[in-house]
């Protein structure tokens, strides 16, 4: 019987990676029983060491004993394995695929590092730089969203799919983010579209189970800082 | 009708780019009929910036009048549309794999190309680490996509011809036959298959534009 206990499917990670959430999304939205094996924080298991030699980092999907790494290369493996059930993650159009996958490399190549850069600058120009640059990111994001989705309110169209997992996993940190610096990343009158696209998105049923809480982002964020400030600087 | 074909399909690309390649022996392997254009990358063209506004970036291509940019994605599409003489695993744990090592494959390789001593080092441990696990892809083959030509194969292709002028140009040979047998194998047989061959840049050429950038590189450093 395919699917029979969870031990089939297990997935590695930590519940503040928004990486990790975008495993968590995409396997819940497919109802795929699957173990949780969270990884501490600042240290890394045999079982990652030796699923993900190459990068040594969380998510890791690890079905029937063989390891998938990259979170949205899991996300797609899972659209393809669980095919018949849950909405489909990617659209059917050749094209519509190609923008989906340009827009989440642009996510992961241009404005994931600048919203990070936020947390990681050491002094307030670079701050300022890095919030700048992320804004940018998302004024090109909210131009996509309004010829991908089509009027409807994901990127995915009706229902989430792989940009919209890709994007909307980051909106915790990115909620963080607002809140600890006093400014907004998404705007009512700049990225409208977005707003209510991450509105949509969070109050989702299966989102809102795994998006960690921006309060407690907060405070890790807090923790993450001190250990960049006392850090030697990078040559 | 497979001229009228041949005019929906351009490539906008590079000599010397290995993105641009990609796609190259991607349109070989599916026969698919296309037009070329070569971009001055100092001068690019108003078409380019229009395709491709983003990133301003060669390889693009454009099918009936849709733009696709950035290689993997590109290759996906072409998979996607041309659904002849497939270039895609078909089960999706191979299919993971494949786009896994895409990425990975390359990883710290330009970094041991342009650094010395310490930083040299250091990425040329992660080089050999990657080429270690890589190697173990081939088993039992004669490319990552087993009998043919596929995905894998074209992704890390550069590395049949870029390596060797790596190894070249910094005096250090990383891929030996003792020390990585498939791949050396793997390397010639690429190179050498009838997609391929005729689409490699001149040797010399390439070696000398990257002997130069290398040189820019490592004076600005210093």
């Amino acid at each position: 019987m395919a699917g029979s206990g969870t031990s089939d499917v297990k997935l590695l990670g930590a519940w503040a990676s928004p990486y990790v959430v975008r495993a968590r999304i995409a396997l819940n939205l497919k109802e795929v029983q699957y173990e949780f094996l969270e990884e501490q924080f600042g240290t890394k298991s045999e079982l990652l060491l030796k699923s993900n030699p190459i990068y040594k980092k969380i998510p890791v999907l690890i079905h029937d004993e063989k390891p998938v790494c990259e979170s949205m290369i899991i996300v797609q493996y899972i659209d393809d394995v669980w095919i018949n059930s849950g909405p489909a993650l990617m659209p059917a159009d050749a094209y519509d695929r190609a923008l989906q996958r340009f827009w989440t490399v642009y996510v992961d190549d241009k404005f994931v590092p600048s919203l990070f850069g936020i947390m990681r600058s050491p002094t307030e120009e670079a701050k300022a730089e890095a919030k700048e640059q992320a804004l940018a990111s998302l004024q090109l994001l909210e131009e996509a969203f309004g010829k991908i989705s089509k009027g409807k309110p994901f990127f995915g169209g009706d229902t989430i799919g792989y940009l919209d997992i890709a994007l909307g996993s980051f909106l915790g940190w990115m909620k963080a983010f607002e809140e600890m610096n006093g400014f907004k990343l998404l705007d009512d009158t700049k990225t409208p579209l977005l707003c209510a696209w991450a509105d949509n998105f969070c109050n989702n049923e299966v989102v809102g189970a795994v998006i960690p809480e921006t309060a407690k982002l907060v405070e890790l964020a807090k923790v993450m800082q001190a250990r960049y400030k006392s850090a030697p600087p990078a040559n | 009708m497979e001229e009228a074909k041949g005019e929906e399909v351009t490539l906008f690309g590079f000599w010397s780019s290995p993105f641009v390649h990609r796609v190259t022996w991607a349109l070989n392997i599916k026969k698919i009929k296309y037009k070329y254009v070569e971009e001055d990358l100092c001068n690019k063209s108003d078409l380019l910036l229009e395709h491709n506004p983003v990133y301003k970036k060669v390889p693009v291509l454009v099918y009936n009048g849709k733009a696709i940019a950035e290689s993997l994605i590109i290759l996906e599409f072409i998979e996607e549309t041309w659904k002849e003489n497939s270039i895609m695993p078909q089960d999706p744990y191979e299919k993971a794999i494949a786009r896994f090592w895409a990425t990975a494959a390359g990883d710290g390789l330009w970094q041991f190309f342009i650094t010395e001593g310490k930083e040299r080092e250091e990425a040329l441990a992660s080089v050999i680490n990657n080429f270690e696990l890589l190697e173990k892809e081939l088993i039992g083959k004669n490319f990552f996509g087993g009998d043919r030509i596929g995905y894998l194969d074209i992704s890390v292709g550069w590395i049949s011809y870029g390596v060797p002028i790596f190894e070249e140009i910094t005096e250090f040979k990383i891929i030996t036959e003792e020390k990585f047998p498939l791949l050396h194998a793997w390397m010639e047989a690429f190179s050498s298959s009838e997609f391929v061959k005729d689409t490699l840049p001149p040797r010399e050429k390439l070696s000398e534009r990257y002997r130069k950038v290398r040189e820019a590189i490592i004076q600005k450093k210093n």
